[in-house]
């Protein structure tokens, strides 16, 4: 049983950190900005993409430095291009933009890489396992994956809080009005904050896309997860960003990894029912089944007892 | 008398296209098209009652849709096992029903906060609820959905509904009466107070509403009548899916009431008969089709904000004043071209995508093994873009003078 | 492209105006007006979205062997020829439904659709209740793929033939082969939470109990389908319940991420599946899945048993070098339909489902199977094979890595009852 906690624990950190690459971006977008970035997500596909196809001629270590520089000028070329020119007719119509970024990428990624599953694979360099546990190996690459999450969100914090950039990024995320005001270029700040954190979705794509598959579906698996992250951290808090993703990365690999479900508490309780009970469903449930709910189970509880989220100070 | 009936001319209008239609198009495609649009527009215009009407941004307009639609079918599975005798006429009936209890429950904590909170728990509940939707399968049939048949119960003079184009012309009847209370509540005062709190709850609040209160009453409204066209759904096909509740549904109402034009009552309804044609008439063109979608979707969010019927009704001063003569010209002058571009910019896409050797395209058999043919292509597609470009600006002249003073505010 | 009924149909003041505009011109541009009308038949599977690639090799494969066998040759029935129809169904059932109706519009009463025992259960339905209403125009379902028993079963119809084993004949076949390995004492069971997933647990549990109760199931786990980020948790629980094997029917992007995974957490054991091979699957496990990855599946493998097989791999494969022949049960179902209707000399499908009930068939590959009668089940002999690049002589997605054969049961052998109890329309 330890060993089963112990593996949960670390894949559970894996994927929060993964996942706070993506959220921390996202968040920053959305905080500035207030647009809800829907095509966060296929951002961070393109990654994996882009990796995949130069690491073909150029080996991994290239895509991993270039697929999210292409990632973020490309995010930043969209914000440029099409979303400041839907900015003026207001934030339902940036969303629906970003929705219907969303769905074209996705098919223009069909049409250039095909449909079928791509072959991205880990670097030989990586390709060992770090440790083994139990008779369970914990391979490099994971161990390398987290690294670069952590060391992403120390940069990240790092400049948000040391550097002078950093600071007009979190005063316009609070006021943008008066950073505005202050002579500060707003638009161009928009548009390197929409850069930098497409580019980190990008390069989240790239560190993911050979363990988690490389495949047209992946954005979409990934992409509402990402909102609700969000949302539960609160808005504009970076840091409840970070401990959202965590949270809900640890709670997944938890509920797998635990095999409890309707059966046991019931029987606990001493109560019990035939097959044929019309609620059968609900009974027999189990937690690993339900797992991939949790997050938006937690994101209506939170919006409905504390709708500004964890750490948020803003309600709109 | 008279005055009544001119204002409800355009509602006789209406009911008779409705009607009318399948006389015109009568293949057994037309009529499942014309099935689709009758259920498309119900739900696009129980969509821009939130949207379009109390600015209320969803992300989880199937659930409703999809409920009263798997409670329809089991309607009609209680009256195949003569359970319940009732003609199935009445099916859409408990189709809204259900919509609208799901509407009260859910609204009763989703609607205290509009803007992103509501849009995020929309999303939330969707999620959930189409997930659980797998997990219980004994209601919902898992991923095969379940399945009734709409032959049994008491004939409505002698028809027995086993062909579509009956159950057309009951689905087009239900979408005539929909449509005209979804009007109807627009003209009533919580039609008007949603529109109030949309724009300033405070202001609302200032004289005596409470604007959580107005943001419910669309909320049950606009749940019942989604719970109407799951109830047509389920009519029509005889069965249903979880694929009816989750996301991919609601994100295409709301692609259909954004295209077709939020701020007005025909806008959800042009999209909805827009996005059903090319649902089904594009795909059998090419398999490319969902790619053009995204990019027509794209340039409509950039360059039409309004949608389809913004559009329409931009022209309206030039149409009272009778300009409108003054722009056919430098529309066909940008148009032409316009057209022109795209279709070379489509054969550009397909033969790149195509593996065959010829590649039958309006007539022409392309190669695109040649780069003569992608040369020419590109050429005439250069020449079209420049065409465009140098004939804006005086489309643009003429639009000025056609709508000069008095200048109406555009946005 | 395809013309459309929809706008042949259309009463006549209108059908001036268009034919004014040039419209009509446009849109019915090809109606081919050749003395022999073609035969058609739909292809009805994902050709885009999600499962495309699976849906377009498919229809690669149908059109390559119709124009191989057929049209190449002078067409069928004395000079008609075959002409295919696509139809996209994104694998989802509502589109099924919308799609089968185009199929009755354009007259089509022959319909392939292999992807999504979901979809094939709209489909046996939605066809049930069309040929019950509308007698005389009644469509056939040839099923080359969907392997929930309950098709041939419980749910059977006199118009629907499957080509493929059902997932029962193949986990009967497929547990024998696990119940002779000695030292699999344990045995783990993963799956799509889905009907298919289900039945695969159900069964192999049930089966492994009859033939080896000393074999322990030490996990019977259920993932939402195609929604898992990782897999590396489920990995997790598989590792630390020792199991000596691993089954899953997962397809697509879950079968190559469990793979992976499992793969990657250095477990070494035998991993035993339905669809782990090709669309890009093949290529991705590579050199990790050697000797690990198992497929039970109907048919042959490399090495391919007949010269004639061998040339049809490699002129399919020069026609579509970046396609493989990855359900060479598409031409069996072809072929057996092609018989049909010359033997009756008629394309109505009643005739034909009348001529398919027990006809026995030589495949290209040189074996006979046999449609039976009593359920439209096809029985055929099934295959055991492995991921690997030794021996292999016909590749899968380009990559050197491919399936050959280890064991082989006989036609004979696979043979199943059924609880089907066919209603039979009367003519």
């Amino acid at each position: 049983m330890l060993e089963v906690f112990i593996f949960a624990t670390l894949n559970g950190l894996v994927t929060g950190f993964l996942l706070f690459m993506l959220a921390s971006g996202l968040t920053l977008i959305f905080s500035m900005m207030g647009v809800l970035n829907f095509a966060h997500a296929s951002f961070y596909m393109l990654g994996a993409y882009f990796a995949y196809s130069l690491s073909l001629y150029f080996g991994f270590w290239t895509g991993l430095i270039f697929a999210p520089l292409i990632v973020g000028t490309l995010g930043a070329l969209v914000e440029r291009y099409g979303l400041r020119k839907v900015h003026a007719s207001g934030h339902v119509a940036e969303l629906v933009f970003t929705f219907g970024l969303a769905f074209l990428i996705e098919e223009s990624i069909q049409f250039f890489w095909g449909r079928d599953t791509k072959n991205y694979q880990t670097p030989d360099l990586l390709d060992f396992p770090l440790f083994t546990l139990f008779g369970q190996e914990f391979s490099a690459y994971r161990g390398f994956m987290m690294a670069i999450s952590i060391g992403i969100f120390i940069a990240l914090y790092y400049v948000l809080t040391k550097s002078r950039v950093g600071i007009i990024i979190q005063a316009a995320i609070t006021h943008p009005q008066t950073v505005s005001n202050l002579g500060h270029n707003v638009p161009l700040i928009f548009m390197g904050v929409f850069g930098v954190g497409t580019a980190l979705a990008g390069l989240a794509g790239v560190i993911a896309g050979p363990v988690l598959t490389t495949f047209p579906g992946m954005a979409t698996v990934l992409g509402s997860i990402v909102f609700v992250i969000v949302i539960i951290g609160g808005l504009g808090s970076l840091a409840g960003a970070f401990i959202a993703s965590l949270l809900i990365g640890l709670l997944q690999s938890y509920a797998i990894a635990s095999d409890v479900g309707m059966p046991d508490l019931l029987s606990l309780l001493g109560i019990s029912f035939d097959r044929g009970h019309p609620l059968n469903d609900l009974w027999t449930m189990n937690l690993p089944q339900i797992a991939p709910v949790l997050p938006y189970l937690l994101l209506v509880l939170v919006l409905i007892f504390r709708p500004t989220g964890l750490l948020g100070k803003r309600e709109e | 008398m008279m005055a009544l009936l001119k204002k409800s001319s355009i509602w006789i209008a209406f009911l008779i296209a409705l009607l009318g239609l399948p006389l015109l198009f009568d293949s057994i495609l037309a009529i499942s098209i014309l099935n689709q649009m009758a259920i498309a527009i119900v739900f696009a215009l129980s969509y821009n009652m939130l949207l379009g009407q109390g600015g209320m941004l969803s992300f989880g307009h199937a659930v409703y849709f999809g409920l009263g639609g798997f409670l329809s079918v089991h309607a009609l599975m209680l009256i195949e096992y003569e359970t319940m005798v009732f003609s199935i006429l009445w099916i859409p009936l408990i189709g809204g029903l259900f919509g609208l209890l799901a509407g009260i429950f859910i609204g009763s904590f989703s609607t205290r906060k509009a803007g992103t909170v509501f849009a995020m728990i929309s999303l939330g509940i969707g999620e959930l609820i189409a997930a659980s939707s797998l997990i219980f399968s004994s209601f919902f049939g898992g991923e095969a959905g379940i399945s009734g048949d709409r032959t049994f119960g008491p004939t409505f003079f002698g028809f027995d509904f086993a062909q579509n184009i009956e159950i057309y012309y009951v689905a087009a009847v239900w979408a005539f009466i929909a449509t005209l209370f979804m009007w109807l509540f627009t003209q009533t005062p919580a039609g008007r107070m949603a529109n109030a709190v949309r724009d300033n709850p405070e202001r609302a609040e200032f004289i005596g509403y409470s604007s959580r209160k107005v943001r419910f009453i669309s909320f049950c409204a606009s749940g019942m009548f989604a719970g109407i066209a799951g109830g047509l759904f389920a009519l029509n096909y005889e069965f249903i899916t979880e694929e009816n509740l989750n996301a991919a549904t609601s994100g295409r109402v709301l692609l259909m009431a954004y295209i077709g034009g939020l701020g007005y009552f025909i806008g959800p309804i042009i999209g909805a008969v827009v996005l059903t044609l090319m649902n089904s008439l594009l795909s059998n063109y090419s398999e490319l089709w969902m790619l053009y979608l995204g990019i027509m979707f794209l340039l409509t969010v950039m360059f039409l904000p309004r949608g389809f019927a913004g559009f329409i009704m931009m022209h309206q001063l030039a149409w009272v004043r009778g300009n409108m003569k003054m722009l056919i010209k430098p529309y066909i002058i940008t148009g032409i071209p316009a057209l022109l571009f795209a279709l070379c910019a489509i054969a550009l896409i397909e033969m790149s995508h195509t593996e065959d050797e010829v590649f039958h395209y309006l007539g022409f058999a392309l190669n695109p093994a040649s780069p003569v043919t992608w040369i020419v292509i590109l050429a005439i597609a250069g020449g079209a873009f420049y065409a465009v470009k140098r004939s804006f600006n005086q489309l643009n002249d003429a639009w000025e003078t056609a709508n000069a003073i008095p200048k109406e505010e555009e946005s | 492209m395809k013309k459309i009924q929809f706008f042949t149909r259309l009463s006549s003041p209108l059908r001036k105006l268009m034919a004014v505009t040039g419209l009509a011109s446009l849109l019915v541009l090809n109606s081919t007006s050749s003395a022999q009308e073609p035969v058609r038949i739909a292809f009805m599977d994902p050709l885009s979205g999600t499962f495309a690639s699976v849906g377009n090799t498919g229809k690669t494969i149908l059109e390559f062997a119709v124009d191989y066998f057929y049209n190449s040759k002078g067409g069928i029935l004395g000079g008609r020829m075959i002409e295919v129809v696509p139809l996209d169904n994104k694998q989802s059932p509502n589109e099924t439904q919308l799609q089968f109706r185009r199929a009755i519009s354009e007259e089509i009463q022959i319909i392939f659709q292999g992807n999504s025992s979901a979809v094939a259960n709209t489909l046996n339905q939605t066809i049930s209740r069309h040929n019950r209403r509308n007698p005389g125009q009644e469509v056939l379902q040839i099923n080359y793929s969907a392997v929930d028993p309950i098709l041939t079963e419980d749910n059977c119809s006199f118009w629907h033939f499957r080509f493929d084993a059902h997932a029962n004949m193949k986990l009967n076949i497929l547990t024998d082969y696990i119940a002779a390995d000695p030292n699999i004492k344990s045995m783990y069971i993963i799956g799509q939470d889905y009907s298919f997933g289900q039945v695969v647990s159900d069964t192999t549990i049930k089966l492994l109990n009859e033939k080896r109760p000393d074999i322990e199931i030490v996990g019977n786990e259920f993932h939402p389908i195609g929604q898992v980020k990782d897999f590396t948790p489920y990995v997790t629980k598989i590792v630390s319940s020792g199991a000596d094997a691993v089954i899953t029917g997962n397809f697509g992007a879950d079968m190559v991420s469990l793979a992976r995974s499992i793969i990657d957490s250095g477990l070494d054991i035998p991993i035993y599946t339905f669809y782990a091979a090709y669309d890009g699957i093949t290529a991705t496990l590579g050199e990790s899945g050697k000797g690990k990855i198992r497929l039970i599946h109907n048919g042959v493998a490399n090495p391919l048993p007949t010269e004639e097989r061998k040339q049809f791999n490699r002129d399919f494969k020069i026609a579509h070098p970046n396609n493989d022949i990855t359900q060479p049960r598409i031409v069996n179902a072809l072929q057996m339909v092609v018989k049909a209707m010359e033997e009756t000399q008629s394309t109505d499908p009643y005739d034909i489902a009348l001529a398919l009930e027990d006809m026995r068939f030589t495949t290209l590959g040189g074996e006979e199977i046999w449609m039976r009668g009593e359920d439209h089940q096809i029985f055929q002999q099934l295959s055991i094979s492995v991921h690997t690049d030794e021996g292999v002589e016909f590749d899968a997605d380009n990559s050197g890595y491919g399936l050959v054969t280890e064991y082989q049961v006989p036609l004979e052998e696979t043979i199943v009852e059924s609880s089907c109890q066919m209603r039979r329309p009367r003519r």
